[in-house]
């Protein structure tokens, strides 16, 4: 007889995850179910509300991905009203879109992810010169990298653990059998999370000049509240350009002589977890980076489309607006729908929500029931995994040559082929390489801006149906987004100038999505069969895989919202 | 007493990483710069740091979206990571805990059991008061009972951000889950509320180090936040105010006006009835705050800012330029009074710019309208 193994709370993400995963006799994971245990209702309270105000209600889903929930909801709104953008207005959206990544995907590999693969405490034993020798190998343009440095972090790292006051270290995992790495690599590591920390807080920097604030900047429903005025004291002028243009050469730093290094040598001391990890084998991506509209996905830098059950041969095409591809099912979830009704599309979609799990404080859920605030979203029936990787495969099964590049030279510094992109691994390395593509194309919006205002276009807002009695009396419109944990959709319906419903399917629906109609288990379900684990009491090896996804529990359990119904009492048990 | 001197001062952690005597003068004086002493306080500071020890910090996240976490560690003086390795002890934080599950929750046991009436409660986030509280749940536990049981033996809480200090978006209206702020379910304990969604860095880290500095609140107005920071209203050191005194507004997105930085009132900006430090302080170490950048304030550290929209709907109800008041006098009264005020300005405006159009009455108001409301006793 297995164990059943409780994670709650799964801690290093945003929002509110419990894991409960069943072990056989030799501690492998047979069996596994994983529940957003926290619901907002934010689209409850969109209702009735001026569609041009939604954007600032759904960024507060979530403040580690800022600012993605305001774009998906300004392309919703401009898509329902017929609103087409400047260039400028564009571009903009693009470079804070392209930051968020960069910055997002660095925070996560060091400080959400790192401790899973980086001991701390082993780092008190390194050689700091014999640490310095491996950083110059690692990088050796990045400039930390003396023995004195190494020594320094070492000793910091030293006090505090003789202080006795390990703050968010303490009663963690240290010493456990799966770390791998060598001393010198953790103190690497750790002096590098020190440095991505003070780092993250000059990137956002961009959002601040262009949004105003971060997090949550700011957006505008046909353009970006900013304005260009080269000339001028009090829009952006030359001095705010420059200082957006070395913020980006300065993550390209990061990313090229810290993130990647970092994250290629921890991969090599962990080859068994390519072969773990890898999960359903159904890849999504909605596309983004738009260089021709929004409505133009053929000229996205993100390129868009499926690739299911591995097969890279073929990138199936993904229509938003066609009420049999994205559908949201709820057998495990705590709603109901109708009795009729199995699966709806987020234009029809109805939450009545329906709590039927234990009261608590309880001990387990009943996999058996329903056990999940998040609802199950399926593409066509499938259950798909989105995020870094679903976007790498279809990059690369789209031919393009961008991915191909970085992901062949990868594979090879590793040693590995293009099965090993199957696992937590790969998960955890596509991540990084596509954070060298959003640096690379961040300075390449940059570059378009500026061609753009030498040729005399500063125009950044398209005014003509601001007022909302330019708008048709009812009407429906979708925004697709490739947010940084994956493909995000907001559906909204407008009727007589107000949001009438307002749908969001996010990356974690549809990654954490409990089991659907037919049994076929989410992503992050998927992915747990298989992984051994040295000691249940310390589930370290379920969280390098569930943190590999990333995962976002505040966007998962958002809510959706019945049309204009009240919300249905719910049943404690 | 006893228990507290036992444990190392921040001077101490500090000299045991090898800081010296004069460095760690050097950081006092950055220290107490950063929340806005003068000069004369540093001694007092000095002390403070060398005889309080790190104090325990346990943070809660309820419903919320974790933009109080992000907006912290941007803190740039101090750095968020002199904060977690010198000046607290963050033993429970689910955002940057190493540990997991069951390990974590015996870490806020412990704490809680170690340093009974000594640690601080950061709350990030609210309870969602409907059905039992199953609307958040952690290790199986309702976040409404993990709340009011770690509340029990703390010795303040600081209420992070517009969730836990007065509601935020969940507690829009109609509030499906029920969802309250920290100061309504907890009446037992000094409650520090830091508004903003999410609060700027610099307030964050301002109001912990005042804390830390001094060992006791610092002088809250009577909504619970704290003066230094929440006095004023952006409107009152806004540097596109004597666009608004000159009646010159931008009237549509990225006009002329626009382009050279004129008021936001007309396009809907809070900031006459927001009292935050936007204006000041600004955001991401000073680079810029909303109005700056284009868009106006959306008022997003006053209660209720969520039901006071459309938020591109300009007021018809602020201050009266030249009128002097502070959160804790101005009250109702300001709803009545106004509007008329508001309105009497623009016509004086435009009197004397001769401006046709800026004449016509500001559009009715609803009683939910943008009035600074007072906290529900």
């Amino acid at each position: 007889m297995g164990k059943r193994v409780v994670v709650d709370p799964v801690t290093r993400i945003e929002g509110h995850l419990r894991v409960e995963a069943m072990l056989d006799d030799k501690g492998v994971v047979k069996d596994a179910i994983s529940s957003g245990t926290m619901w907002r209702g934010i689209e409850v309270i969109l209702q009735g509300r001026d569609p041009r105000d939604a954007w600032a209600f759904v960024e507060r889903i979530c403040g580690v991905c800022t600012t993605v929930h305001a774009l998906a909801s300004v392309r919703a709104v401009e898509n329902a009203v017929g609103i087409k953008v400047p260039a400028n207005a564009d571009i903009v959206r693009n470079i804070m879109f392209l930051t968020q990544y960069v910055q997002d995907h660095v925070i996560h590999f060091y400080h959400l992810h790192a401790l899973d693969w980086v001991d701390v405490v082993s780092a008190l034993k390194a050689n700091p010169g014999a640490t310095a020798t491996l950083a110059q190998k690692v990088s050796p343009s990045w400039p930390t990298a003396s023995p004195g440095y190494f020594s320094d972090i070492q000793s910091t790292v030293k006090k505090f653990v003789e202080s006795g006051q390990l703050g968010i270290f303490q009663n963690a995992y240290w010493g456990h059998p799966a770390y791998k790495l060598p001393p010198e690599a953790n103190l690497m590591a750790v002096a590098h999370y020190l440095e991505a920390l003070q780092w993250q807080k000059e990137i956002i920097k961009i959002h601040t000049v262009f949004g105003g604030k971060n997090p949550h900047p700011n957006y505008l429903v046909g353009g970006v509240p900013v304005s260009f005025n080269l000339n001028g004291d009090n829009a952006i002028n030359m001095e705010r350009l420059n200082l957006v243009h070395d913020l980006i050469k300065g993550a390209a730093a990061v990313v090229e002589q810290l993130y990647l290094p970092d994250l290629l040598a921890i991969a090599s001391f962990y080859p068994e977890w390519t072969k773990i990890g890898g999960g359903l084998g159904n890849f999504m991506s909605y596309g983004d980076v738009p260089q021709n509209g929004i409505g133009d996905p053929t000229k996205f830098r993100i390129p868009r489309g499926v690739v299911l059950n591995k097969n890279l041969a073929d990138v199936l095409p993904i229509d938003h607006a066609d009420s049999n591809q994205i559908r949201e099912e709820v057998a495990h979830s705590w709603y109901s729908y109708p009795a009729d009704v199995k699966a709806l599309h987020p234009w029809d979609g109805i939450t009545q929500p329906n709590y039927t799990g234990p009261k608590p404080p309880y001990q387990t859920l009943d996999e058996n029931g329903a056990y999940s605030w998040v609802k199950s979203p399926r593409w066509k029936g499938h259950a798909m995994e989105v995020g870094p990787l679903s976007r790498m495969l279809v990059g690369f099964a789209s031919g393009r040559t961008d991915y191909k590049e970085v992901v062949t030279e990868a594979l090879g510094k590793l040693k590995v082929g293009p099965e090993a992109l199957f696992s937590t691994l790969g998960r955890t390395a596509a991540r990084g390489l596509e954070t060298r593509l959003a640096v690379k194309w961040l300075a390449d919006e940059y570059d378009k801006l500026i061609a753009n205002l030498k040729a005399g276009d500063t125009s950044t807002a398209n005014t003509a149906q601001w007022e909302p009695s330019s708008w048709p009396a009812d009407c429906k419109g979708f925004g697709a987004e490739e947010a940084p944990r994956g493909a995000l959709g907001h559906w909204i319906h407008i009727k007589d100038k107000k949001i009438f419903n307002y749908q969001i399917v996010v990356p974690s629906t549809w990654n954490a999505s409990p089991k659907d109609n037919a049994g076929q288990k989410g992503a992050y379900e998927a992915a747990l069969l298989g992984t051994p684990m040295a000691d249940s009491a310390k589930p370290l090896e379920l969280l390098r895989t569930i943190h590999s996804f990333d995962p976002c529990l505040a966007c998962a359990t958002h809510v959706l919202s019945p049309e204009g119904d009240e919300l249905a009492k719910v049943v404690v048990r | 007493m006893e228990v507290l001197q036992r444990r190392p001062s921040t001077y101490d952690i500090l000299r045991i990483h090898g800081v010296d005597r004069r460095s760690f003068l050097k950081f006092c004086t950055q220290s107490a710069a950063a929340i806005g002493l003068s000069a004369a306080l540093v001694p007092k500071v000095v002390e403070a740091m060398e005889k309080k020890p790190r104090i325990p910090v346990i943070w809660l996240h309820g419903l919320e979206c974790t933009c109080c976490s992000e907006s912290f560690i941007r803190s740039s003086h101090p750095i968020a990571q002199d904060i977690v390795l010198n000046l607290i002890s963050l033993d429970y934080d689910d955002t940057l805990q190493a540990a997991a599950g069951f390990q974590v929750e015996e870490i806020r046991k412990k704490v809680m059991k170690e340093y009974k009436g000594e640690y601080i409660l950061a709350v990030e986030g609210n309870a969602p008061t409907n059905d039992g509280g199953v609307y958040c749940t952690i290790g199986g536990e309702s976040f409404l009972n993990i709340l009011k049981e770690t509340a029990k033996d703390c010795k303040a809480i600081v209420a992070w951000g517009s969730c836990a200090s007065n509601g935020c978006v969940q507690a829009a209206k109609p509030n499906p889950t029920g969802a309250k702020p920290v100061y309504k379910l907890i009446s037992d304990k000094p409650v520090i509320n830091v508004p903003g969604c999410p609060p700027i860095a610099e307030v964050m880290t301002g109001v912990l180090t005042y804390i830390l500095t001094f060992g006791e609140l610092p002088e809250l107005d009577r909504q619970g936040r704290p003066k230094m920071f929440y006095a004023q209203r952006i409107h009152d050191k806004c540097y596109r105010r004597p666009f608004f005194d000159a009646g010159q507004f931008v009237e549509a997105w990225d006009d002329e006006g626009a382009k050279k930085g004129w008021c936001l009132y007309k396009m809907g900006c809070r900031g006459p009835t927001t009292f935050n430090s936007c204006s000041t302080v600004k955001w991401n170490c000073g680079v810029s705050f909303p109005i700056q950048s284009g868009h106006g304030c959306i008022g997003c550290s006053e209660e209720g800012f969520w039901d006071n929209g459309p938020f591109y709907q300009r007021l018809s109800n602020i201050p009266v330029p030249g009128i002097e008041s502070t959160p804790d006098s101005i009250g109702k009264t300001l709803t009545v009074l106004s509007g008329a005020g508001i309105a009497a300005h623009l016509v004086s405006v435009a009197a004397r710019k001769g401006v046709r159009g800026l004449t016509s009455k500001p559009e009715p108001v609803s009683s939910s309208d943008a009035a600074v409301k007072q906290p529900e006793e």
